[in-house]
């Protein structure tokens, strides 16, 4: 479902952000992005989605190949990749309604279909009650929750979750984990990015670990004592 | 332009109504200009064209001229290619021109009789700059006293026409371009507010047609809001004042002016504002997509 091969990403600045990097996700696995903050995992992301491209080395999700996809197709390869962003990047001045509904907007589906798909997800994710508020007024699980549902707006067969249990705490990032283990299950990939130890060691799913921008370990059942300890020293 | 890029174009109008204003009122001046000079531009060359088509040289002949001297002049002169029409006026002719011009004061009736009036010839000539030799015939001839002609009335009209014209060019290029460039800062603005927004967007899968549009759409209302407006105020102060210039301008057929013609005004200087929108947004959205 996803490939990278040989990967390497450099800034302008000289910052390699990500150094050779390969491995490749089967469809419909669910996996962790381990290491500590710059090592590479929001960059990794950002190729995924086409926001920046590859210094060298090639990127393939299913048949696109990203490196070498038209500017004109970004659009389609975006409505096949749901993202949970690490800020979330929820517009402040729309309901939580409005948000989820934005995607399907921006990808001119048919009101009425729109409507019904918004209905299901915000059902589906928990936050029916909230659909009215604006950002300001939710709970941070509840901001998870809403960023997870415009995500699945267009059933993406691959989601991308960026730290989505960053600034949680314990109760409610195992709620939101447990949200995406449901998605999981239903065949969608999920890639996440996360800090958060007690969750990768405790559910044993197949765990990638970057240092400075380099691969440094592919585990199936991961657990990562380092990750562990870095943890508990924060 | 779907309704949806429309109604997210009056909702950006809506949130910062000072600066839609500002570029409303420009394209307003810009476009009252434009119309304004399109009235001068297109009365001045009715005048012109009336002048121009009118006898521009009249010949006075001598008495001694006999009728095939005449006649041979009027060969010489057709034979020049230069001569849109030309008519003689005898000296009965001549009488009761007079006659008719002056039949509100009988002393100067009884003065004149047809001897002392000269036949005289009126000629058209097919361009303006055929008037200095085809004077130059007449004047040559044995059987020409005197040679009249309007080049200098003409002349100077065109003169005139032709600064008012390069003023009015001078003044839209420069107006033109301040609108542009006020459309760009204010819609350049609206752009940079909704700059996260419109990372979101694009982060969403919109294609940079779907962000770009409703700009556009705001560009054109500007552009087409200042066009019927301008229009408005300068047909209104045109049509005002017609029966005071149809009386100026007694004789030149200006009047009534053509509602299709000032239909024509509006639809050109739509196109026109159609255009500085869409040019305008264009560039104000450009880098945000870049």
């Amino acid at each position: 479902m996803i490939r990278f091969e040989n990967v390497t990403k450099q800034y302008p600045t000289g910052n390699t952000a990500l150094d050779d990097v390969t491995f490749s996700v089967e469809r419909g696995e669910f996996v962790f992005l381990v290491g500590p903050s710059g090592s590479g995992k929001t960059t990794l992301f950002r190729l995924l989605i086409r926001q920046a491209l590859p210094s060298s080395g090639s990127i393939f999700i299913g048949d696109w190949d990203l490196v070498n996809l038209p500017k004109n197709k970004v659009h389609v390869l975006r409505k096949n990749i749901g993202v949970v962003f690490q800020d979330l990047k929820l517009l402040r001045d729309r309901t939580i309604y409005e948000n989820i509904m934005f995607p399907l907007e921006v990808g001119n589906i048919d009101s009425e279909e729109a409507r019904q798909r918004v209905e299901g997800i915000i059902e589906r994710v928990g936050i029916a009650e909230h659909r009215e508020k604006f950002p300001v007024q939710l709970s941070g699980g509840e901001l998870q929750r809403a960023a997870i549902a415009r995500a699945l707006a267009f059933s993406p067969e691959i989601l991308l979750a960026d730290e989505p249990t960053g600034d949680l705490d314990n109760a409610t990032s195992w709620e939101i984990i447990k949200l995406l283990q449901d998605i999981s299950a239903e065949g969608t990939t999920i890639v996440m990015a996360t800090h958060n130890a007690d969750i990768v060691n405790s559910l044993r799913l197949r765990t990638l670990v970057l240092e400075k921008g380099k691969l440094t370990k592919d585990q199936a059942a991961g657990k990562h004592k380092k990750l562990e300890h870095a943890h508990k020293e924060v | 332009m779907n309704a949806k890029s429309t109604k997210t174009a009056l909702k950006h109008i809506r949130r910062s109504p000072y600066q839609s204003l500002a570029a409303i009122f420009i394209m307003i001046v810009t476009f009252l200009a434009i119309t304004v000079f399109t009235f001068i531009v297109f009365g001045s060359s009715t005048v012109i064209n009336y002048f121009e088509s009118k006898p521009q040289v009249t010949a006075f002949f001598k008495d001694t001229a006999t009728q095939q001297n005449i006649d041979d002049l009027r060969s010489q002169l057709n034979s020049t290619g230069m001569i849109s029409t030309s008519k003689f006026i005898s000296k009965d002719q001549a009488l009761q021109i007079y006659r008719a011009q002056n039949k509100n004061d009988p002393l100067l009736l009884d003065l004149v009789t047809a001897d002392i009036l000269p036949a005289s010839l009126e000629i058209s000539t097919v361009q303006i700059q055929d008037l200095g030799p085809i004077s130059d015939i007449l004047g040559k001839s044995p059987y020409v006293s005197e040679v009249v002609y309007q080049k200098d009335i003409v002349s100077t009209l065109t003169r005139w026409t032709n600064a008012i014209r390069i003023i009015g060019i001078i003044l839209i290029v420069v107006l033109t371009a301040v609108s542009i460039f006020i459309m760009m800062t204010v819609i350049g603005f609206k752009v940079s507010q909704k700059r996260d927004e419109i990372e979101i967007m694009k982060l969403l899968s919109a294609t940079n047609w779907y962000i770009r549009w409703p700009f556009m759409v705001e560009g054109i209302l500007y552009g087409a809001i200042g066009t019927v407006v301008g229009w408005i105020i300068a047909s209104s102060v045109l049509l005002y004042s017609a029966p005071y210039l149809e009386s100026f301008l007694k004789g030149i057929p200006i009047f009534p002016i053509s509602p299709f013609f000032l239909i024509g005004v509006l639809l050109g200087e739509l196109l026109l504002a159609v255009l500085l929108g869409v040019l305008a947004s264009s560039l104000a959205v450009l880098r945000y997509l870049n």
